[in-house]
């Protein structure tokens, strides 16, 4: 075949395709991260103009949906006559007020997507669709199956085509139903051969495969995704896109054969007027124009208020006796927590850092096959730590397992075991409880076991992996830990890290639920390996020579804080000396009180708690409901996120967030050049960004962008699911995790000087993208003027915030316990 | 003791109809209603149970209403309740009542969370008429609420392609098994000469008696109560519709198709087993259908890589071997199959989504990178043919589609020619025609007077086969549904002595229905524009109570339950000769297609994605 005229560069067009289509990882490693990850190298509006219009997507709340948050006043007018302001010019205030309110537009333009193979409906009346998704999807879930089949894919290593083609070359029947399609397919073809077949008028090409991969973007994208990181599958397949496309446009071939025997046109020469280009630019029009005042309206509405609040100075006192230290997770869930923690006791002090505590390796569990990441996604570690001396025993569930459903052990079980499940049943839905269906963060290491975290021979090492790292690899780490978030003296006797992790039963979903600094995991390994190394005695002679001198009598202790329970375990306790074990015993019930507490402030946003009872029994209630089958919302994750400020805790320690804000802890004073920060900034981008945006796109387009309701949801090969057994894959979050989430764009609040910030965010331009795109919103507060400076179109300008006080409230349990929905920031010290 | 069988009839019937009132929004209320008519439910059945069990559990038997009598025919309502009844009243009020507490708070805050507990009841409504009926016709009944509630439940996500496509498709799969039940009454009617009661079949002799030189019959009997029982339990060759029928909210699909919709076939034939028993050849065949099933859905089980089709497939084939165990005369295993089976598949679809969590943690610590099953030790060539069959489930799928619609659409588009006007200008004084013949038969030999229930039969399947493959326009569809109830009344007409009350009972429901339904066609195409049948058109995501008026219309016209029509129906048959199978079948295949039309009517019009909200939509593959 010759392609050397051609205009269709089959590779360029494959790599292209694969970076529009979702990049989800199957489930068990569910890492959060920007739903239009492909349009990010555009400005924010640009890029949901552009996505709308090509994909179809929905990008924003609707029109209608943004006047009636006006009406409710949740939308402020004052905000929206500065943003017309800003956008359109000062004199155009009264025009577009008038446009954005009451206008009536017309419906935006069908999207472009699909358009080409509509034709097929149009001018042969075939639902292509109908006839190859139902056998294509069965055939993809079958291959890449994780362990759901009995009876496994009879070809396995040798890639998905190869498998196929040896299963059709000894088979007495086929996969197609004509012959045209088989032969073809044991003679390897290439993509542009069959597209001549199909499509014929190669100027289209291109716009086909798309039409044909977005009409199943979950599946393609699941493919996508394993060919690129094939890990992610514990059973690895060899699978590619371009085999995927391949053998669709066999089986397209093969359904056209059926409908009109061997001799049809091919799409091309029926087509009477070619489709606009899926990527010719998309025009400007004046609703998108209203929308993105909307959107920005809606967003500074809120910013502006927390903004207010920050910018008053308060000062406090330092703590003379420091009773603990508590080192948490970034994560927005653990902002009401600190809060009690310090509000019971207000000699202790809370940090915020990234939940891996600034260690990286992969885990082996005690007698698992396979490692698991604890650190961000993107950081590849070179060193495992591993597991040894567990206790805890799984437990088996004959419910669950396969053995069910084979013809006569199931004639057996059902008559057996079937009645046990009735009992079961009934046992769960009265009293629930854990059980081995669980997914429990308390499950991921055994609290009593041992780690391998000390190297003493760099030879250790297994799959190239150093096993435990050595006292400057420690050092470093620990070190790079303290200075960040500012902990470099008056240590209290006992330094808690705590990670975090979650429960829950009957959620496919359950690893969006732990840790995203740790991969999608609990951070319980990383609490504890960190509080070795800040332990070790040779580690602390090196730290003291680095700055950062740590008492003798000051122990750190590993924890784990389970997100959905509120509930916390500590490792380790027994290293503990006597006097400390004595604080920690105080420290542990005042936790216990702050977890109460927690819970209480928690139960507000569910129905099937009364937030009146008084804390303990509200916690129990929600301990109950974290392990119940029926419960499709042990908890909300981060739904609501909105800020992530970075900076010491003086600056939001008066403040009530609402649980709205990642904190990272910093302390500029020590970083007066800002060396630090970069390393903080780096990764707020794509982990608190990306969790914002998967939770602002799944908001507002839950269909398309987000999984739709879970209810439906059927697991698909223990990597996906679907709804009902022949759907395509659905990717994003499901709507009982993001209906109470208000779509705005993460407000990063850095405490530094501008100057400073400016410099460090443009050192690497995939850092910088973010911020100048507006993919995240970025002001400065100078720390010690309080001044605040909002970058846009690449540099700080002062803002003057609209609401000048915010309100004050001695005590926020009233308002918990009679509001369910978003609360405004309120002064509570 | 025996009165009291019809207030486990009537509780549900309340609870629907309170919960028919509740507004939307009252999410607690919903579901208390519907926890409280179960509930009660299952401590009356519980104490009633015990009471019967006690008292020595004599077989009762009520007979209830008498809806329609005339000198040689009686339709009436009537109550059994055996050990059977008893067995299924137990497994079902247990089932729904814990999925009832379950989904109370598995639903909340889902749009449809009202429309999810009406159907519930409905569905519960249905359900236990069809467990204590005593006769065929009381029955019938409960097997049509089953019918239809089972629609409403699949394609509870009506704004989604895939729920409305596979909801059309298992109706029509229903609607095979509905036609078998009656072409079972129809010939039971002339072989006892009355509406049997299950009672009277358990007497041996009157039974042996009534079939002796009757054994064609007997036997067509049976085969078709076979027919019904086993699309109803998805038994081969209907067994694909089962998975696809999981499109609805977990708890449904597990309590519905898991565990009680799916094995009333097995009911149905444990409840005749009295009739067939001494049919050897019948039992045979039930044992053989049963077996094949068995080994060829394991198979297909055992290739799913989809959690709930696996689940369904596995049921499906244990499903298979209750039919045996019925058949052998196993009677009290059968039962006890029938409750283990439904426990345990309601519990593993309610607790499929932890399979992610269990089986990943099971892979992470037990991984074999090749587990070898018995199949490996096949010779290749078998092994891949047996894998690829299995995968595309023995085309059982397409089959349907190849050999039994295709065809069909195939006549229908024979028939493009028929436009409104034609239909209207010549279908119109045709019927006169025919009408004044029904009045003036003397002026037409008798030869061809025999001739003409053929020909005015064929008419009306004409219209519906037209109504069925229409792509254009929806009123035309209707109308033509209509009409072709119209030319069955006027075909039966010529059968036999011609009775008007009859024949107005029988169209009394269909003109009533049919003039509402055209009507909310009428309005919707003013306000819409374009509700061709070609594409979903989703309008009841804006126009949910014109949708809902529809449905009820098309209740009317299709014969459910709701109006006299469903009675004429079975009297329709009765006037059907027992020598005249080829009108019977083409009565009965123009019932099915008119079921499948009207229901396509309304699947087209008002459900799937809506085409005026795209951006708002779900893509049409997931």
């Amino acid at each position: 075949m010759n392609h050397n005229n051609s205009t269709f560069d089959e590779h360029e067009v494959l790599h292209e395709l694969k970076h529009f289509l979702p990049a989800q990882s199957p489930l068990k490693d569910f890492i959060h991260h920007n739903t239009l990850h492909a349009f990010q190298n555009l400005k924010f509006h640009d890029a949901l103009r552009r996505a709308s219009e090509i994909l179809g997507y929905k990008v924003t709340l609707s029109l209608d949906e943004f006047r009636s948050l006006y009406q409710e006043k949740r939308i402020r007018e004052d905000v929206l006559n500065r943003v017309i302001a800003k956008w359109q010019g000062a004199e155009k205030v009264e025009e577009w007020k008038e446009k954005v309110l009451f206008k009536k537009f017309e419906s935006p333009a069908l999207p472009r997507i699909g358009s080409l193979r509509s034709n097929w409906k149009r001018h042969y009346q075939i639902d292509l669709d109908s006839m190859v998704h139902p056998l294509l999807f069965r055939i993809l879930c079958s291959f890449m199956d994780q362990g759901i089949s009995i009876w496994n894919f009879p070809v396995a290593n040798t890639g998905f085509l190869n498998s196929l083609m040896e299963m059709e070359k000894s088979s007495f029947t086929s996969f197609f139903k004509t012959k045209r399609a088989r032969t073809l397919l044991l003679q390897n073809p290439d993509i542009a051969s069959l597209l001549k077949i199909v499509v014929g008028d190669e100027s289209v090409y291109k716009q086909y495969l798309f039409d044909q991969q977005f009409a199943h973007q979950g599946w393609a994208g699941i493919v996508s995704t394993v060919e690129d990181v094939p890990q992610t599958l514990l059973d690895r397949k060899q699978i590619t896109i371009k085999e995927l496309v391949i053998f669709e446009l066999l089986l397209e071939i093969d359904a056209l054969d059926l409908q009109f025997g061997p001799n049809w046109s091919p799409l091309g020469s029926s087509m009477t007027n070619k489709p606009v280009d899926l990527f010719d630019a998309v025009p400007v029009t004046e609703l998108q124009e209203a929308i993105s005042i909307w959107q920005e309206t809606f967003e500074w509405s809120y910013y502006d208020e927390v903004l207010a609040g920050l910018q008053k100075k308060t000062e406090f006192k330092p703590i003379a006796n420091k009773t603990f230290q508590s080192i948490f997770c970034i994560d927005d869930r653990e902002c009401s927590l600190r809060r009690y923690l310090e509000k019971i006791d207000p000699s202790c002090e809370t940090y915020g850092t990234p939940g891996f505590f600034t260690v990286e390796f992969y885990f082996q569990p005690e007698d698992g096959k396979f490692y698991t990441k604890l650190c961000p996604w993107p950081v590849t570690p070179k060193y495992l730590i591993k597991e040894v001396g567990s206790t805890s025993k799984r437990e088996k569930d004959l419910h669950l397992s396969k053995q069910s459903h084979g013809l006569f052990r199931g004639w057996l079980i059902s008559q057996t075991l079937g009645f046990w499940a009735a009992l079961r049943l009934f046992i769960n839905i009265f009293r629930p409880a854990m059980g081995p269906a669980t997914a429990s963060s308390f499950k991921h290491m055994d609290k009593f076991s041992k780690l391998t975290i000390e190297n003493h021979d760099p030879n250790d090492r297994e799959n190239d992996l150093q096993v435990g790292f050595n006292i400057e690899e420690m050092a470093n780490r620990a070190e790079a830990l303290l200075k960040s978030i500012g902990l470099i003296k008056d240590f209290a006797p006992v330094v808690y890290l705590i990670g975090h992790g979650s429960s829950s039963v009957n959620n496919p979903h359950y690893a969006a639920y732990d840790c995203g600094a740790c991969s999608g995991r609990a951070g319980s390994v990383n609490s504890r390996v960190m509080c070795h190394f800040i332990n070790h005695p040779e580690v602390r002679k090196i730290l003291a020579q680095r700055g950062v001198p740590i008492p003798a009598e000051t122990q750190f202790v590993g924890g784990l804080h389970d997100t959905t329970r509120d509930e916390v375990v500590f490792f380790d306790e027994s290293s503990l000396s006597s006097v400390n074990a004595g604080h920690h015993k105080r420290n542990e019930a005042i936790i216990e009180q702050a977890l109460d507490l927690n819970a209480k402030e928690r139960s507000r946003r569910f129905v099937s708690v009364n937030t009146h009872n008084d804390p303990v029994s509200i916690h129990e209630a929600i301990r109950i409901r974290s392990v119940s089958l029926f419960e499709p919302r042990p908890e909300l994750n981060h739904a609501t996120n909105a800020l992530c400020i970075v900076g010491r805790r003086s600056l939001t320690k008066r403040l009530f967030l609402d649980r709205r804000s990642f904190m990272n802890s910093y302390d500029y004073a020590i970083d007066p050049e800002g060396k630090l920060l970069l390393g903080i900034v780096r990764p707020l981008g794509p982990v608190c960004g990306g969790i914002n945006l998967e939770y602002f796109f799944s908001r507002v387009d839950n269909q398309k962008l987000g999984a739709g309701t879970k209810l439906p949801h059927n697991v698909m090969g223990l990597f996906g699911v679907a709804n009902g057994i022949d759907g395509d894959l659905r990717p994003g979050l499901p709507s009982q995790m993001i209906e109470v989430h208000d779509p705005i764009r993460l407000m990063i609040i850095i405490e530094h000087r501008p100057d400073v910030v400016l410099k460090v965010i443009q050192l690497q331009p995939e850092t910088y993208e973010w911020f100048i795109n507006e993919w995240v919103h970025l002001v400065v507060i100078h720390p010690e003027t309080h001044e605040l400076f909002h970058f846009h179109d690449g540099m700080f300008t002062p803002y003057q915030t609209l609401q000048k006080e915010i309100e004050h409230i001695s005590d926020i349990t009233p308002v918990l316990e009679t509001h369910e929905d978003n609360l405004p920031v309120y002064e509570i010290a | 003791m025996t009165f009291l069988l019809q207030f486990f009839i009537l509780l549900p019937i309340l609870g629907f109809a309170i919960s028919l009132i509740i507004p939307d929004k009252k999410e607690d209320l919903l579901s208390w209603g519907a926890f409280t008519t179960v509930g009660l439910h299952l401590l009356a059945a519980t104490v009633f149970v015990v009471y019967w069990l006690l008292q020595g559990h004599e077989t009762l038997n009520l007979k209830d209403i008498v809806i329609y009598q005339t000198t040689d025919y009686s339709f009436f309502i009537d109550f059994y309740f055996d050990k059977i009844t008893m067995v299924y009243l137990m497994v079902g009020a247990i089932l729904t009542f814990l999925v009832t507490i379950y989904s109370r708070y598995y639903m909340h805050r889902e749009g449809g969370y009202k429309r999810f507990f009406n159907t519930i009841l409905f569905f519960y409504i249905g359900y236990n008429i069809a467990i204590f009926s005593g006769n065929l016709e009381t029955l019938f009944i409960g097997w049509e609420i089953l019918g239809i509630s089972s629609f409403l439940l699949i394609a509870f996500y009506r704004d989604r392609y895939l729920p409305v496509k596979n909801a059309v498709k298992v109706f029509s799969i229903y609607r095979i098994g509905d036609v078998g039940l009656i072409l079972a009454m129809w010939m039971s009617h002339h072989l006892w000469h009355e509406n049997i009661t299950f009672l009277k079949l358990t007497n041996y002799e009157l039974v042996s008696e009534h079939l002796q030189g009757h054994t064609v019959i007997g036997v067509f009997i049976s085969l078709m109560i076979l027919l019904s029982a086993a699309a109803k339990s998805a038994q081969l060759p209907f067994s694909s519709w089962l998975p696809r029928a999981m499109e609805g909210p977990t708890p449904s699909s597990a309590i519905f198709y898991g565990s009680l919709s799916v094995h009333l076939g097995v009911f149905l034939l444990l409840r005749t087993y009295p009739f067939w028993e001494h049919q050897l050849s019948v039992r045979i065949v039930i044992i053989v259908l049963g077996l094949l099933t068995s080994l060829i859905t394991t198979f297909i089980a055992r290739v799913q890589s989809s959690v709930k089709s696996q689940i369904a497939y596995a049921s499906i084939s244990q499903i298979g071997l209750i039919f045996i165990e019925v058949a052998a005369g196993f009677e009290k295993l059968a039962l006890f199959h029938f409750a283990g089976n439904a426990f345990l598949r309601t519990y593993q679809l309610l607790v499929s989504p932890s399979v992610v969590s269990y089986l990943i943690r099971e892979q992470f610590y037990n991984f074999v990178p090749r587990v070898k099953t018995i199949e490996d030790s096949l010779p290749k060539k078998i092994e891949y043919t047996f894998y690829m069959l299995a995968l595309k489930e023995w085309n059982l799928d397409s089959l349907m589609y190849r050999y039994l619609w295709n065809p069909l659409k195939w006549v229908g588009r024979r028939l493009d020619f028929l436009t409104l006007e034609r239909v209207i200008y010549f279908g119109i004084p045709a019927y006169l025609v025919g009408l004044f013949i029904v009045y003036n038969q003397d002026l037409v030999s008798p030869e061809i007077e025999r001739y003409l229930p053929y020909l005015f039969s064929l008419i009306a399947l004409f219209m519906v086969l037209k109504a069925f493959t229409e792509r254009r326009q929806a009123r035309m569809s209707w109308l033509l549904v209509v009409m072709n109830h119209f030319w069955i009344a006027l075909a039966i007409s010529f059968n036999e002595h011609f009775s008007f009350s009859d024949v107005h009972l029988y169209l009394s429901g269909v003109a009533v229905a049919g003039v509402l339904g055209f009507e909310c066609l009428r309005w919707l195409k003013k306000q819409e524009g374009n509700i061709d049948l070609d594409q979903f058109h989703g309008h009841s995501y804006k126009h949910s109570k014109v949708a809902f008026v529809f449905l009820i219309a098309c209740l009317g016209v299709s014969g459910f339950p709701i109006t006299p029509t469903f009675v004429g129906e079975d009297l329709i048959f009765t006037h059907i000769h027992e020598d005249q199978p080829w009108l019977a079948l083409i009565v009965s295949l123009s019932f099915i297609i008119d079921g499948l039309s009207i229901i396509r009517v309304y699947a087209r019009v008002f459900l799937g994605p809506h085409v005026k909200s795209i951006y708002e939509m779900a893509y049409r593959s997931s």
